[in-house]
């Protein structure tokens, strides 16, 4: 099977660590060959420094992706937007000869040379197509019983033509490897709708992100679900924090617990709440908690 | 100064407008346009005629969801176009004061969002150590990166005009 190397990003080493602990442990367990990613930086986060300036944005990128070429591994990220940014850069790259030259000259600078020679994968992409649902069937030890609201964010299937993963108004690989582990996959109005953290707006209108993931929410409390589970730690950040500030700021409480895929395929393994990190979200539910705890010591 | 040529930028990157027939399903598939004067397919409109949209706030209200690309029926790739207005925009010093604090943490710790001591004590709970295996841990790569940004202008793009 490939060899990967980590890319952690930004938000989950540095806000949700329990996001990082979870993904290591599957990757352990499932025996996949991927090690860290050293000295790796900011994807950089495609809303923003993409749109800002593109030489900046391939040269950053390139240089993730050169430590992992330089590894002789295929790069492999936990988050839609380290996915989005860094296999738009790299396939602009492959493709482009001037651009792949003109980038060389600034990573020059530091001793680097781009070549074009990895691959960048998305955690959820890459666990469907190399094992499929049916053998991570298999190795679940602990089947989880939950009714889930799926979140696959954006930047996972779109744009389309970048990522191949067939429809992107009604994709279901997403919900084949939830449905794995042993959860519904409970579908819902609006599962396809933005969360609205991206291109810049959670941190440049941030009232504006708030609306729309106020409007994601109510849906999926309707949906009545035991929890979020997405595959973005920015989604997850959107989510989960959105959460505690619609609660400060229009008194809503909404209290679903927000889960990256890694904590579930995690806890499906084996590993306990606590191990994944799920008790260091923001929204605190007490009572998902301990159904977890039920299901997984039983 | 003379305005720049919006339109002529976005041909020089391979973008289109000029064959958008207004149909609006981009800004009927807006997510954002939902709660916000957002509204793509004027977007499209201003780049089309090259009227001065750089200091429109709308530019930064689109949440590169691609529901807008996806679905044109003249294949518009309306976000790359709003990527590439955005550049054009920013190259004027026309920028969100937030995104330019972003920024500055780029410049600083080579990461958008850097750790704090909340997290390092998450991890520190979570058995791993305070700080990940990225620029945080490695002062020579964070020089590297540094020395890349440098290179490519962008100290000098973001800094306070
Ligand atoms: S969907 Fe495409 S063709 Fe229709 S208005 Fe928008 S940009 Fe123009
Ligand atoms: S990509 Fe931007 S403009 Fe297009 S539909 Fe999404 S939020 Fe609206």
């Amino acid at each position: 099977m490939t060899k990967l190397s980590l890319f952690l990003g930004c938000i989950i080493p540095n806000r949700y660590p329990g996001i990082e602990k979870a993904t290591k442990l599957c990757l352990g367990k499932l025996g996949i060959d991927c090690t860290d990613l050293k000295g790796a930086s900011c994807c950089p986060a495609p809303g923003v420094f993409r749109s800002f300036d593109k030489a900046t944005w391939l040269a950053l990128a390139s240089r993730n992706i050169v430590l992992s070429e330089e590894l002789g591994r295929d790069v492999l990220t936990v988050c839609n937007g380290c996915y989005g940014s860094l296999a738009d850069a790299n396939h602009e790259l492959k493709e482009d000869a001037a651009l792949k030259e003109s980038t060389n000259s600034h990573l020059e600078k530091i001793g680097k040379e781009f070549k074009g020679a990895a691959e960048v994968r998305h955690i959820v992409e890459f666990l469907y197509d190399e094992l499929g649902p049916e053998k991570l069937k298999e190795m679940v030890v602990k089947p989880l019983k939950l009714r889930v609201a799926l979140h696959y964010g954006c930047h996972l299937v779109k744009p389309s033509n970048e990522r191949n993963l067939g429809s992107v108004e009604r994709p279901h690989f997403f919900d084949e490897l939830v449905e794995a582990i042993g959860a519904k996959s409970v579908d819902y109005p609006d599962k396809m709708a933005c969360c609205g953290a991206g291109g810049g707006v959670r941190s440049g209108l941030h009232d504006t992100a708030i609306e729309m993931v106020n409007h994601k929410l109510s849906r999926i409390q309707d949906a009545d679900v035991d929890c979020i589970v997405d595959a973005c730690p920015f989604c997850h950040l959107q989510f989960d924090g959105g959460q505690v500030e619609i609660k400060e700021k229009l008194g809503i409480d909404y209290s679903i617990p927000v889960l990256h895929y890694s904590q579930l395929l995690g806890l499906a393994l084996g590993f306990s709440p606590e191990e994944v990190g799920i008790d260091l979200n923001l929204v605190r539910n007490s009572e998902f908690l301990e159904k977890l705890r039920e299901l997984t010591e039983e | 100064m003379d305005e720049p040529d919006v339109l002529n930028r976005l041909k020089d990157a391979g973008l289109d407008v000029l064959t958008c027939m207004q149909c609006g399903v981009c800004s009927g598939s807006c997510p954002s346009g939902r709660y916000t004067s957002l509204n793509t397919r004027r977007i499209v409109r201003k780049a089309q005629v090259n009227t001065d949209m750089l200091h429109d706030k709308e530019l930064w209200m689109c949440a590169t969801c691609y529901n807008c690309q996806e679905r044109c029926p003249r294949g518009i790739r309306i976000v790359d176009a709003i990527f590439t207005i955005r550049t054009i925009a920013v190259h004027e010093g026309i920028m969100l004061s937030e995104h330019r604090k972003v920024s500055h943490l780029l410049l600083k710790h080579g990461h958008a969002v850097p750790i704090n001591d909340e997290t390092r004590q998450k991890r520190e709970k979570l058995g791993m150590e305070p700080l990940p295996e990225t620029v945080h841990k490695y002062p020579q790569a964070l020089k590297d990166v540094q020395k890349l940004l440098r290179s490519c202008g962008f100290d000098k793009l973001v800094a306070e005009k």
